[in-house]
């Protein structure tokens, strides 16, 4: 399988996915899904201008996705799936039983969240959209890059920071 | 408000960058005020699209200067471009183009370079200047 990561993060492509995760991982090419990002030719050009040379980044909606996620996970180069919400994910994982891991690495703060780490922020359906993933037997874990340790979901999900 | 205190570009980017850099200029010529710090650190996208819009409309100043070319405060900036045409956004940013940009647009005393109205040919002026600092010796 060369998608390595399946990662939630809601500022897409930025320092720690291209630097922070794609460096150590060798990362060839990023699959970001987001309805909204794939029908806006404005937003991929913007995610296209973020990306490194010789890293490619393939848009496209859940819908499509879900149809061709196989044709990425049997490319030959290292990629990472990469979401901007919760809901996202859990629409993919309810769609294909081959996504294992779920990698929260950015979830922030908005109203109706509350602070679970330093990074991830939840409103209990957030919450609850991850635990039916684990349910489904998916191994979530927060971690915002590779030098810090997974956070397992039982522990983000008790854990609360003020501040 | 003394022409010596106007703020002439926000610096943001991860951590504490913009703070290490602006107290760099701060010690090297004491004008580190010239210049706002901002953090993604805890930010969400369009909390950090906010802070930078805002700091750019309470100081009037028009141009950022961001770390990583794909980080998350260069990205935010580009969204602003997309309404503020003028804005001028500089990646990379490092003590030496910041303090290129400074004492263009302001003499060591502080007061404004006159005659200079084209934000965004200053800012790409010191970027080259800065970029020609980064080399490599020995080995």
């Amino acid at each position: 399988m060369s998608l390595l990561l399946h990662r939630i993060d809601d500022r897409f492509i930025h320092g720690q996915v291209v630097v922070g995760w794609g460096q150590p991982l060798e990362l060839k090419f990023i699959v970001l899904v987001d309805d909204d990002v794939a029908s806006s030719d404005w937003e991929q050009e913007l995610y296209r201008m973020g990306v490194p040379p010789g890293m490619d980044v393939y848009f496209h909606s859940v819908e499509e996705m879900t149809t061709r996620l196989s044709a990425y996970q049997s490319d030959d180069r290292v990629g990472m799936l990469l979401v901007g919400g919760i809901d996202t994910m859990q629409r993919l994982v309810a769609a294909h039983e081959s996504l294992r891991t779920v990698n929260v690495g950015g979830v922030h703060h908005a109203e109706g969240r509350v602070q679970r780490l330093r990074y991830v922020f939840l409103t209990p359906p957030e919450e609850a959209a991850l635990r039916d993933m684990q349910t489904r037997g998916v191994d979530v874990t927060a971690q915002d890059v590779p030098g810090t340790r997974p956070v397992p979901l039982n522990e983000l999900l008790t854990s609360r920071q003020d501040g | 408000m003394s022409e010596r205190s106007l703020v002439v570009a926000v610096v943001a980017g991860h951590g504490q960058f913009a703070d290490g850099l602006i107290s760099a200029v701060e010690q090297i010529t004491g004008r580190g005020s010239a210049f706002v710090a901002l953090t993604n650190s805890g930010l969400g996208p369009s909390e950090l699209e906010a802070r930078i819009l805002s700091s750019l409309d309470q100081t009037g100043a028009r141009v950022v200067f961001t770390d990583l070319p794909a980080g998350s405060c260069t990205m935010a900036t580009r969204r602003i471009q997309r309404t503020r045409s003028d804005v001028v956004l500089v990646t990379g940013a490092n003590v030496t183009v910041l303090m290129e940009f400074l004492f263009s647009i302001q003499s060591p005393l502080g007061t404004p370079v006159g005659g200079l109205t084209n934000v965004a040919a200053l800012a790409s002026a010191a970027a080259e200047k800065a970029r020609q600092t980064l080399v490599a010796t020995g080995g």
